[in-house]
């Protein structure tokens, strides 16, 4: 019972020591009523190191929901294994629900109950007495500025501080590793803000995160580390900037003057783009570095006697990142 | 965890929420006092002149009828509010806690049963001045069935509630059973008076002997063996009961 409350840092218990979550060849797999099956996640091999936060990134669908369930014990995997915060998945789910926080994508405040009794029974449910559940539950409501509402009901809570409470409630046991599916969908640019502050203060405190989410920037503003899942398989993982060197430099992005058959082939065929791709009459290019890619690409336009009608270059993005590796844009799922 | 303490959490959050609410137990209590006052006078001039009716004066009669229906209706429809915790996530968000699987279940189940209960006896109250003549240890006896019919049922309304997981579906499956089985108990009237293929029906009706057994308690023939059979029957579906019950919560929420 005491290790329940206590912070995160029973180190002799973590045998892998500096990571938080590592899995191999996680499946799931569903039966639907109809009596076919949806293959949710398809071998998903993921490393999460103590202290970090990692970003699950992909579209709907992906399976980043049911891989959360999976690491917190809500789901049974179809194989595969894992373990979590140090402790087997699959035969010591008692120890990985001790130590981890989950903040699922509905949330889990009942709508009748106050902020602050969901607070207190959170923490009772994890062991604390009723006097220290009190404290950290005070705590909490202060530093995610939730005070104002804390006596009302949740029910007539806004959208940000109903999930504001939902990541309060998550952190009530002062779990060494947290959960949070999409934790700011939905909230404005400034609810967003102060909750990516709250999170990076979690992180520093020695709290591994592991969060998922729709927002490119987000990911890559936020985490440490991402992974991209895509149909149930993890595209590519790394940290934002190193996928991005890695997959794909600048991206210069041009349409041309009127048709041309192979001016696709003859652009990507240039020494200097690495990779190319050809969307709604939109060519993209990946370089090295765009500034001096220009002038070369100018000159090769000119020898073709093809000719420019619309051209920008960007930094990369995550999005550049999941495009080339997939041929299909994220943004596309979910406009935001 | 200890399961002993995690059923008192839950079972405090749950009676709690129960007592916060007065609109429905306003309407728990009103409900069997309206049969008691709208229904029941008719059956005192059926009693006087039905030859088939049993011995014991109407009230006797129709109480422990009416107590094993406020069991049963009472407790059937505690699924509803499982079925929104579950779209809230609440219950989800139980499970990745320590606390002990069968608590959840237990903890919930002993609130409808101490609802139930308390129904019951606030209705076995107002029946006095109507003339309910009444013994302590048949009352008693009469109660613990009822407690027991109410765990019974809390149980099987979490386990349809977790199988099915929406009200469009829970709410037919519920109505549509407990109506056929309360009037196939002799509830509302003896099925001393029924033709016979009827009470061949009746007879496999578990909720019959739950009847029989709170009327034999009424009367004070406490060693009757109705009153065995009755606790019998209801002992063992309780268990079967909170059993699959506990199972359903156990298995994921997927
Ligand atoms: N209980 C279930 N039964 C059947 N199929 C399911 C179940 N849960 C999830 N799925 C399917 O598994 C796939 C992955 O779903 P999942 O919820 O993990 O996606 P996600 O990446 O979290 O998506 P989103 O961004 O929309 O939340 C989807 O095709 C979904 O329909
Ligand atoms: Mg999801």
């Amino acid at each position: 019972m005491t290790t329940a409350i206590a912070p995160a840092e029973d180190a002799a218990l973590a045998p892998d020591g500096g990571v938080a979550i590592r899995t191999r060849r996680l499946r799931r797999t569903f039966t639907t009523r109809g009596g076919g099956t949806v293959e949710a996640v398809r071998g998903v091999d993921l490393e999460v190191r103590n202290g970090e936060i990692f970003g699950f990134l992909g579209p709907n669908g992906a399976g980043k929901t049911t891989t959360l369930r999976m690491l917190a014990t809500l789901l049974t995997p179809t194989s595969g294994e894992a373990v979590v915060a140090g402790a087997d998945l699959l035969t010591q789910g008692g120890l990985v629900r001790r130590r981890i926080g989950y903040v699922g994508q509905t949330g889990g405040s009942d709508i009748i109950e106050t902020g602050r009794g969901e607070l207190v029974f959170q923490g009772r449910l994890h062991g604390m007495s009723k006097s220290q559940a009190e404290v950290r539950a005070a705590e909490l409501l202060e530093t995610l500025e939730i005070q104002s509402c804390a006596d009302r009901k949740t029910q007539t809570y806004s959208g940000g501080q109903r999930r504001r409470l939902d990541i309060a409630i998550g952190l009530m046991h002062r779990p060494r590793l947290v959960f949070l599916d999409e934790p700011t969908t939905g909230l404005d640019p400034q609810a967003r803000a102060h909750l990516w502050t709250e999170v990076r203060k979690l992180r520093d405190s020695g709290t591994t995160v592991f969060l998922t989410t729709h927002y490119l920037e987000e990911a890559d503003a936020l985490c440490d580390r991402v992974a991209i899942i895509d149909h149930g398989s993890i595209v590519i993982e790394g940290s934002p900037d190193a996928l991005k060197r890695q997959v794909a430099g600048d991206a210069i992005t041009l349409s041309l003057q009127g048709e041309h058959e192979n001016a696709f082939a003859q652009l990507q065929a240039l020494p200097f783009v690495r990779e190319a791709s050809a969307e709604n009459g939109l060519i993209r290019l990946y370089v090295d570095r765009g500034e001096t890619a220009m002038p070369a690409l100018m000159r090769a336009l000119d020898a073709a006697n093809l000719e420019m009608a619309t051209l920008t270059v960007a930094r990369p993005s995550l999005d550049d990142v999941f495009l080339a590796k997939t041929g299909r844009s994220l943004r596309d799922d979910n406009p935001n | 965890m200890n399961p002993l303490r995690d059923t008192a959490l839950v079972f405090r959050r749950y009676i709690l929420q129960t007592l916060r609410n007065p609109v429905w137990m306003f309407f728990g209590i009103v409900q069997p006092i309206m049969y008691l006052v709208l229904f029941a006078p008719l059956l005192v001039k059926v009693a006087s002149s039905a030859p088939g009716f049993p011995k014991g004066g109407a009230y006797n009669v129709f109480i422990p009828g009416l107590l094993v229906q406020l069991g049963l209706f009472g407790a059937s429809g505690v699924g509803f509010g499982l079925i929104s915790e579950l779209r809230m996530g609440v219950i989800e968000r139980f499970r990745v806690t320590p606390i002990s699987r069968i608590s959840l279940l237990l903890g919930r189940a002993l609130r409808d049963v101490v609802i139930v209960t308390a129904q019951s006896l606030l209705l076995v109250i107002c029946a006095i001045p109507f003339g309910l003549t009444i013994n302590a240890g048949g009352i008693l006896l009469a109660l613990v069935l009822i407690a027991l019919i109410g765990l019974m049922t809390a149980s099987l309304s979490y386990t349809i509630a977790l199988a099915v997981k929406s009200e469009d579906a829970f709410a037919p499956i519920v109505f549509g059973a407990t109506l056929p089985l309360l009037l196939l108990s002799g509830v509302l009237l003896p099925l001393q008076l029924a033709p016979g293929w009827l009470r061949t029906v009746a007879a496999f009706n578990p909720l019959k002997y739950a009847v029989d057994a709170a009327r034999a308690a009424f009367n004070s023939h406490l060693t009757d063996i109705a009153v065995v059979q009755g606790f019998a029957v209801m002992l063992g579906l309780g268990i079967v009961a909170v059993v699959l019950a506990a199972r359903a919560f156990g298995r994921a929420v997927a």
